[in-house]
Parts: structure tokens; sequence; C-alpha cells
């Protein structure tokens, strides 16, 4: 007889247990407005993205498709995986002398851990990280970019 | 399939209906790419042999080519749930290496976001526990809390699992000026969702049935394997290294190591659980606290440590985490090894899933919160 008891005792708390957790579950169920889930795709215009997300590297170009870099490579050096190629130029200077200037400033996207190294070495400010997260594409030739805007040149007084 | 019959043909004990099967590499209980090789009679377990390789990156040798602040970021992707308490470790140890005494602002903000990754690893481990035992509502509600967690890591760090936050000479950014809002925020919240993971999952009469009693490790198999973190500690194993090798902050904070004697399924459970709420006293008492001051200190362009043989531990999620550098004082290391606490865990699994059933053996796996590219790295 005891056992039975205990028996039927041990089934009553096993349900209790179990609808204390549907408890839980029902209050979610019947308050629908605390929703955490966001809609993607559908709100990107209202999406907040934290300032210092790094999504990718970009270089600024002022109104003028000016922009900060002077080819010194220290990203270059600094990046661990080799995302970040300088390929240089010589300019001659009205006073006759020679100056390097970037050519292309090279960005392999696909190689990219997104570590902030470039960024933080780099002495001019030149690249920052920009908060593009979108990054899927059907060709992965696309994801190698170069950084420097065709015709751009380096802003006055932007010494290395 | 050579390899299957290879084992079957050396095993001596054969018997008729025992035989293999392979859990893995792609199962969904064993969250990555790991192989357990199961000797099986019928249901019971007689063997569990865990094959890795799967998913070896190559860690260590890469960082031989790199430089010391570039090691940091590739320690993120190891134990990608613990990467803040990596990355300290590689900090730590280079600091220590050059004599380099970081200010207190860092040390408090490198604690609390330990503190913070270890609540976002428990949460997590948590939410995947009960979905290996077949709750799937569970996943939701961790999820749901873990969010918020990686909300202030982007707001601070910039990133959400990756984060590369403590480099060497302290770290990559100052706090975001929410960051300290944002985190009472997010205690206050989470203190009233914790006890609804207890009702949820922890009194559920299934679960403590398939948990309780089941996979025993006693206290001297833990040191015996070095079984560390909550996995050890749920043994008697007293291994926490912010109680008895305090690093950054840990010597300014009063908190308990939670220990169990019993050592079975549950009990490691428990031990987790316990954690989450002292995490949150932790931070609790450093974020009214952080002096003002840098958040890093100047190093040199190019960071060349001594020569000589450095070594640094710290405690992750799931255990001791040791980074030992060989530097030969050039700019590169010479060799790097990781102790990785998930390695030296996994292999406990033998012992204890031995004699249990192949259905506690996905328990006992869960609450060894396994992270294939800590062991794999």
């Amino acid at each position: 007889m005891k056992s039975i008891i205990s028996y039927i005792t041990e089934i009553l708390k096993g349900i209790w247990t179990l609808l204390t957790g549907m408890k839980v579950t029902a209050k979610y169920f019947f308050t629908p407005w605390k929703h955490v889930t966001q809609q993607y795709p559908e709100n990107r215009k209202t999406l907040k993205i934290a300032e210092r997300f790094r999504g990718e590297v970009i270089m600024p170009h002022n109104e003028n498709n000016e922009h900060k870099c002077t080819g010194c490579g220290i990203c270059e050096i600094n990046c661990p995986n080799g995302s970040i190629e300088i390929i240089t130029k010589s300019l001659i200077l009205e006073d006759g002398k020679k100056k390097r200037a970037i050519d292309q400033h090279i960005y392999h996207l696909g190689m990219c851990t997104f570590c902030n190294l470039c960024v933080k070495a780099c002495p001019t400010g030149a690249i920052v990280m920009g908060q593009n997260f979108e990054h899927a594409v059907w060709d992965r030739s696309t994801l190698t970019k170069v950084l420097n805007q065709p015709g751009s040149k380096i802003m006055e007084g932007v010494k290395d | 399939m050579d390899e299957l019959r290879e084992v079957m043909i050396t095993t001596d004990e054969i018997k008729t209906d025992e035989y293999l099967i392979n859990m893995g590499p792609q199962h969904p209980s064993t969250h990555g790419v790991l192989r357990l090789l199961v000797q099986l009679e019928g249901e019971i377990v007689h063997n569990v042999q865990p094959h890795i390789g799967y998913i070896h990156s190559g860690i260590e040798k890469m960082a031989e080519s790199l430089s010391y602040p570039q090691i940091g970021h590739l320690t993120d992707r190891m134990d990608y749930l613990s990467a803040h308490q990596n990355n300290e470790a590689v900090a730590l140890c280079v600091e220590n290496a050059l004599q380099v005494e970081v200010p207190d602002r860092v040390k408090y903000i490198r604690t609390i976001m330990s503190e913070l990754s270890r609540l976002a690893s428990h949460q997590l481990w948590w939410c995947v526990m009960g979905m290996d035992m077949g709750a799937l509502t569970t996943f939701f509600y961790g999820l749901r809390d873990r969010e918020d967690i990686l909300d202030i890591f982007e707001e601070t760090c910039g990133a959400r699992l990756t984060v590369n936050y403590s480099i060497p000479g302290g770290l990559m950014f100052d706090i975001h000026p929410n960051f300290q809002r944002d985190v009472k925020a997010f205690i206050k919240k989470f203190k009233t969702k914790l006890p609804e993971y207890d009702r949820l999952l922890s009194g559920n009469v299934i679960f403590t049935e398939r948990t309780k009693g089941v996979g025993f490790l006693s206290k001297e198999d833990a040191i015996a394997y070095g079984v560390t973190g909550p996995t050890g500690r749920a043994s008697g194993f007293a291994c926490d290294l912010r109680k008895h090798r305090p690093y950054s902050a840990y010597d300014k904070v009063n908190f308990k190591e939670i220990l169990s004697d019993v050592g079975d399924t549950y009990a490691r459970y428990q031990v987790r659980m316990a954690e989450m709420w002292e995490s949150m006293s932790i931070i609790e008492q450093l974020i009214d606290n952080i002096p003002e001051g840098d958040y890093a200190v100047k190093m040199k362009g190019v960071v060349k440590l001594p020569e000589g043989e450095f070594y640094q531990r710290v405690e992750t999620a799931r255990g001791e985490f040791g980074v030992f550098i060989v530097s030969d004082g050039k700019k590169n290391p010479y060799r790097v090894k990781f102790r990785s606490p998930g390695f030296s865990n996994l292999f406990a699994i033998n012992h204890i899933a031995k004699g249990w059933k192949i259905a506690d053996l996905v328990a006992i796996m869960s609450t060894f919160d396994l992270v294939i590219p800590d062991i794999d790295r």
C-alpha cells in the first residue's frame, strides 16, 4: 500500500514540476508584446549598429576626394592575415624632390578577421572601421577592394 | 570503415552483440566536429574514444610567425565563448614578461569583461544543455538573455564574439560612456530571469531523472585527468584560479568558490548555475568603482620579449587556460603552447561514461560544456 502511495505522489510531484515550467512559457505566450525578436531585413532603416562595430575597413574621403593615407605601410605590417597590400608610387614635387604617395590601398575583405590592429596602428587615422556588415557577394573577386578612390590625393598638411 | 574493422579485430573481449558506432563528426549534441567512437553493448556504453583533428586550425604554429599583439586575436577563435579570458591570458603573459604594470582601470575593466563573458558562456551552455535533453524551449530563453551581453560587447569592444579587446599593454578602447548604465540594467534584469531558468529546467522531473546520479567523477579522478573549471569543481576539486591565484582585480572582490562533492551530472549543472550568481555579484562589486586613469600603457611599436619561458594561466568559463611562450628575444615567439581546458576535460569522458546508457552519454557530454575549437586548436 505504501509503495502505491509513494508511486502516485511521485507522479503528481513530477507533473507539478512540469506545470511550473509550463507556467513560465505560458506567461510569455500570453504577453507577446514582450517579444525580443527583430524582423531583420525589413527593419534595415531603423537598425542601430554600434558606432565601434567592426564591419569592414574603409578609408574616408572628404568632398574634394582627398584622404589621409601617406602610403607608409604600417597597416600592412600590423595585419596578421595579409589582408592589406600597399602599392606606392613616387611623386615628383615642384622643387624637384621625390615623395612617396599611395597608388593603391588594396584590402582583401575575404581574408580580414576584423581585429582592429591596422586601424589602431595607423599614424594618420586614414583608415577606420565601417559599420556595414552585409558582405555576401556572388563572386569572391569582388571582395578585393581598393580603398583609395580613383583620382584621389592626400589631404593638405598630413605628414608621416 | 577499415579503421572500424581494425578496432573490432584488435579488441579482445568482443561479444557477438557488441558493436561500434560513430557519434559525430556531424552530430547535433557534440556542438561541433567532434567524433566519438562509441563501443556499445545494446544501449550500454563500454568504451568511448574521442577522435579529434577535424577542425584543427594550427593556431599554435601560426602564432610562431606572428608578433605578440597579433597572437591575441587568434585566441578569440579557440574558445570563442571565453574570448575575453583568452585575450587576457595572452596580454597578461606578455605584460609579465616585459614587467609592465597596467593601470587599475584596465584591471577592473578586464575583470568585468571576463565575468560578463563567463555569464554569456554559461547562458549558452544552459540553453544548449536543455536542447540536448530534448527541451528546445530553454534554447530561446538562454539566447534571449545572452543577446543583452553581446550588445554590451558590441558597444564597447566593437565585436560580439571575437572581441580582441584585451591587448598587451591594456585595452583596445576605453569603455563606452553607456557601459556602466547598460551593465547595471542587465544585472537588474537578469536577476529576475535566472530564477526563471530554475523553474524551467532545474526542477523539471524529466531533467532531474536523466541527470541525478548519472555519470560520476570522483575528486581523485578529476585531479588525475586534469579536469578543471566547473566540471572539476563539481567533483570537489578546488581549482578556481580566480580564488587561488588571483590575477587582474580578482583579489579585490569577495566571492565564493562554488564546490560540490557529489560529482554527478546534476552537480555539474548546479555548480554552473550557482556560478552565474557569483559572476553577477563580482560585476556588481566592481562596476561602480572603476577607477579613473588610462585604458592602456604606451607600448613600443615592435614588442620584443626577453629571452626565456613565460607562463600565464587564467580561469575561463571552461576551466584553466594557460599560455606558454618561449621567446628567443625576437619579435615573434619561438614556440607558443596553449593549455586549453576543453582538451583535458574531454578525455575524462571515457572514464565517466563507461557503464551508462548512450542517452546518458549525451547528458554527460553536455555538462562538460565542450567547445570544439578549444579542444582542437
